[in-house]
This record gives C-alpha cells, sequence and structure tokens, in this order.
C-alpha cells in the first residue's frame, strides 16, 4: 500500500507538489512511483533557473530497471534542486516525501496547485 | 501471471515480500527487499536464490559421455564421477543452443542442467542429436527444484546443516548428502562469482528446505536474492547469459569463452569444423566488457560508437554495480573498432567505455 500524504496535491504522473506559504512548491516523486522504479540508480535535474510548463519533461529518474521521464506539474521557475541526490539517489526509495525532495519552484500561478489531485484522488488512480 | 508456471517456492517467495515477474515464462522473484542491497549481501555474506526455473536433464547408457562430447564443446571425457564441468552446446553454425552444466554420477550417468526459457528447445534439439548413440534422455524439470546459497559465508551456513564434509568438495565437485535432513545433490558451483552451493532436491522439499537455509543462514548475514541481484552479480563476475553474451549467433569464441572450446579434445563435436574456421579466419565481432565511470546504466541494445562516431556495436548487458557504483556492461563489437576507443551516448551525453577483463571486482572464483 503506497504511501499518499494528505497535505500534498499529486499529478498523474506521479510527482507530488507541496505549495509553501511564499508562493513557492516543492516537487518530488511519490512513494508509489519509487516503488514501482525499483532501485533509484541516478536522477538527473534541471539547472536553476530554468522555467518549465505544466506538463514539460524537467529530468529523468533511473533505476536498475528503467529510466523514466519527470514531469512539471505545474508551470514555474526553477529557483533550488536537491543537490543531494546526484550521490544519494537510494534516498528517493527510502524518504520520497522528505529527504529526497527534487525541486523547489517558484510557481507562475499559486492557484495552479489547486488543480491537481488531492490525496484522495490520488489514491483512487493508484486504485 | 495465471500463464506463468510457478516453482514450489512460489508463496514463499510472495510470503517474504517478493516482487514476482514474467521471467521466460515463469513467475519469478526479481527482488524482495531491493536488488542492490541482496548484490551487496551476496558479496559480504550470503544469498539464498530460488532459481528452481532451470531445468534438469538426465542423460544415461553406455554412450552417455561419448554423445555428450558430440553435443558439447567442452570435454566430457576430462570428468570423473563428482566433478561438473560447464560448456556451451553448438550449432553446426558455431551458433550457440545453451550453455549448460553437465555433471558425472557414474560412467553410464550424467546430469544436466540448462538455462529455463531454452528448456523446450534444448530438450528437442539433445533428443535429435541423440538417434544414433545408445543413450537415455529424460526430462526431470517437474521433479527438482533448486536453491542456490551464494556467498562467502554460504559454506558456513550449508555445513551447519549437513554432515557432508563440504571442506572435501572442491570448487566444481558435488557430493550427494542430506541438508537438513532433505536428500541434494550438493554442487559447490554458482552464478555470482562467490563461493557457494547449488542444492538440488524434490521438488515437494523445496519450502521446508529453504525455511532451513533461511533460518540458518539470516544470523549469518544471509538475505533472500532474487533474480536482478542474480543478474547484476553475474554480470560483475563477467559470466554470460544466454540471449545476451551467447546467442545462436554469437558464438563461444566471439563471447570470449574460448576456454570452454576444446578443439583438439580428440572427438567430433557439433559446431566444431564452424568453430576451426573462426579460430583460424578470426572473428568479425568481438564481446568486450566496459565500465563508464558514470552511474547511468548503459542498457542493452543501445548503440556503441567508434573513435570517429560510427556505430561499431551495441550494448548486450549493462547495469550498476553497487561495488563499485558505475556502470558496467557487456557489448558486442567489430573486431577492429574493439582496439580503438569506444563511446556510448545516453540521453545527449557522450560516455567513454573503459574495456575491462572481467570480472569487474577481486573474487575468490573467478571463473567457472
Amino acid at each position: 500500500m503506497s504511501n499518499v500524504p494528505a497535505d500534498l496535491r499529486y499529478a498523474k504522473s506521479h510527482e507530488w507538489v507541496k505549495l509553501e506559504s511564499d508562493g513557492t512548491a516543492i516537487v518530488g516523486i511519490t512513494d508509489y512511483a519509487q516503488s514501482a522504479l525499483g532501485d533509484i540508480t541516478y536522477v538527473q535535474l534541471p539547472k536553476v533557473g530554468a522555467t518549465l510548463k505544466a506538463g514539460e519533461t524537467f529530468g529523468v529518474v533511473e533505476s536498475v530497471k528503467a529510466a523514466s521521464d519527470l514531469y512539471a506539474p505545474v508551470a514555474g521557475t526553477v529557483v533550488a534542486t536537491n543537490s543531494g541526490l546526484a550521490s544519494a539517489p537510494e534516498s528517493l526509495n527510502t524518504a520520497p516525501y522528505d529527504g529526497a525532495w527534487m525541486l523547489k519552484l517558484k510557481l507562475a500561478n499559486p492557484a495552479d496547485v489547486a488543480t491537481l489531485l488531492d490525496a484522495d484522488a490520488y489514491q483512487k488512480l493508484l486504485g | 501471471m495465471s500463464d506463468l508456471q510457478r516453482t514450489p517456492l512460489r508463496d514463499f517467495h510472495a510470503a517474504h515480500g517478493a516482487r514476482l515477474v514474467d521471467f521466460a515464462g515463469w513467475e519469478m522473484p526479481v527482488q524482495y527487499r531491493s536488488i542492490l542491497e541482496e548484490h551487496k549481501a551476496v558479496r559480504r555474506a550470503a544469498g539464498l536464490f530460488d532459481v528452481s526455473h532451470m531445468g534438469e536433464v538426465d542423460v544415461r547408457g553406455p554412450e552417455a559421455g561419448q554423445f555428450l562430447n558430440h553435443l558439447v564443446t567442452n570435454d566430457v571425457a576430462k570428468l570423473y564421477p563428482g566433478r561438473v564441468l560447464y560448456s556451451p552446446m553448438c550449432y553446426p553454425t558455431g551458433g550457440v543452443v545453451d550453455d549448460l552444466l553437465v555433471y558425472m554420477r557414474g560412467t553410464d550417468d550424467y546430469f544436466l542442467c540448462i538455462n529455463a526459457g531454452n528448456i523446450a528447445k534444448d530438450l528437442a534439439w539433445i533428443r535429435g542429436q541423440a538417434t544414433r548413440f545408445a543413450v537415455t534422455i529424460t526430462d526431470r524439470c517437474a521433479d527438482y527444484a533448486l536453491l542456490a546459497v551464494q556467498g562467502p559465508r554460504a559454506a558456513e551456513i550449508v555445513q551447519s546443516l549437513t554432515g557432508a564434509k563440504l571442506g572435501l568438495v572442491k570448487y566444481y565437485h558435488f557430493t550427494e548428502g542430506t541438508v537438513a535432513g532433505i536428500h541434494c545433490l550438493i554442487s559447490r558451483t554458482g552464478y555470482t562469482g562467490e563461493d557457494g552451493f547449488e542444492l538440488y532436491h524434490a521438488a515437494g522439499d523445496a519450502v521446508a528446505l529453504a525455511e532451513a537455509i533461511l533460518a540458518a543462514g539470516a544470523p549469518r548475514g544471509l538475505e533472500l536474492a532474487g533474480l536482478g541481484a542474480r543478474d547484476s552479480l553475474r554480470l560483475e563476475a563477467g559470466y554470460p547469459l544466454y540471449g545476451h553474451e551467447i546467442t545462436q549467433d554469437i558464438s563461444p569464441l566471439t563471447a570470449g569463452l574460448g576456454w570452454t572450446v576444446k578443439l583438439d579434445k580428440g572427438a567430433d563435436f557439433i559446431g566444431r569444423d564452424a568453430l576451426v574456421a573462426e579460430k583460424q579466419n578470426g572473428a568479425p565481432h568481438t564481446v568486450v566488457f566496459f565500465k563508464t565511470g558514470d552511474r547511468r546504466i548503459v542498457r542493452a541494445e543501445t548503440p556503441v560508437l567508434g573513435a570517429d562516431g560510427a556505430v561499431v556495436g551495441r550494448v548486450l548487458s549493462g547495469t550498476l554495480t553497487p561495488i563499485l557504483n558505475e556502470a558496467i556492461g557487456s557489448a558486442l563489437v567489430t573486431t577492429a573498432a574493439a582496439a580503438q576507443p569506444l563511446a556510448v551516448e545516453i540521453r545527449g551525453t557522450k560516455l567513454n567505455l573503459h574495456l575491462v577483463k572481467p570480472p569487474f571486482v577481486a573474487l575468490k572464483k573467478a571463473s567457472p
């Protein structure tokens, strides 16, 4: 059973978004995603300053099994990335919602976050 | 996965949290906890693998040895009771039907272990070749289960469950005895590059044997290990996998397995003429092993680029070794290109291939 925290929003492509009070958002991949990928071995993230459209590919996550694209759940500008993932990509398997966040975005429109799935809807998607 | 074949340990795997996948038509555990952690456990202490999907075949009769020496490329005549031999089995073209283990139990009594994905093909091939010989070929696949205990502590773990003197069983030898009270063919072989044992036993005893090994092994660092770790361990050891480094189009000589092809063994064998010609004329392609110094896995079928950027081959196997923390793999490249710089491109990044003579890590057991 996948962990789906109630206070996050979710994209159908299995990224999560946490809206911060300053209008920025943290983005990562869900527990379901890390479990489906298996042992994660490599993460490729965009440079700080990159602007992303909603649905745009922002990077790649690789596991022993396969490489998968990462999609921006909402539009925004990258203001920080989690540099720790380069040397410890396996932390995505153990802490997908905490230590292993991927991006901090300055949102183009903070209201976009409300258009994403809430925890109940994402849980339903997972079945 | 209802159409898949199951080993007697399928429910044991599920109860231990395995992720079960379709492997060559079998529902098998690819991992329990983590492929990388299971890999490290085998190099550090020990792992227990269910490889009951592998096929077993009895070859018996007054011409059994003569027949097998005709069937396979390695020299079966060098066997004696209790000895195991690794060998490719080739087509007349020199391409490989399968690679297998030959066990000699007695003068007229041999036993083969073959790859799960090749069982039907191998049985048809072996029976087709056997017609001129006084031998009986018996499919024993459903009778046997097979557990592999691999790693530096494997001997200590298995010895705690058996009165058989394992110290007297050298690498690539076997004995028969009981392990945890269950009759086993105890074979000091494996596919990880570590010391270890493969235990052939009656399918109905598999759960009891697995439980006993797990109970004896867990306090000594043994972990359940799936086929994911089995594949990364064998690649790190430099062992070929049928369908990757050896195929019906990649001969044992091309694959770097010349030591298993005994052209002068004093018996004609299937594929000999083609392999003699390949040895004399040189092969147009060769299998190389590489590492990259980067964590991005170089996956099978990735094109390999030569010094001028032209495609000179393709990747056969690729993974990440959690021991070296870098990508390793094998590739089939033109023989001319193998002496030149090689590279691959992954998502727009060029990575140079550093050729390595395997094993990639220091092993106690480097070659079968």
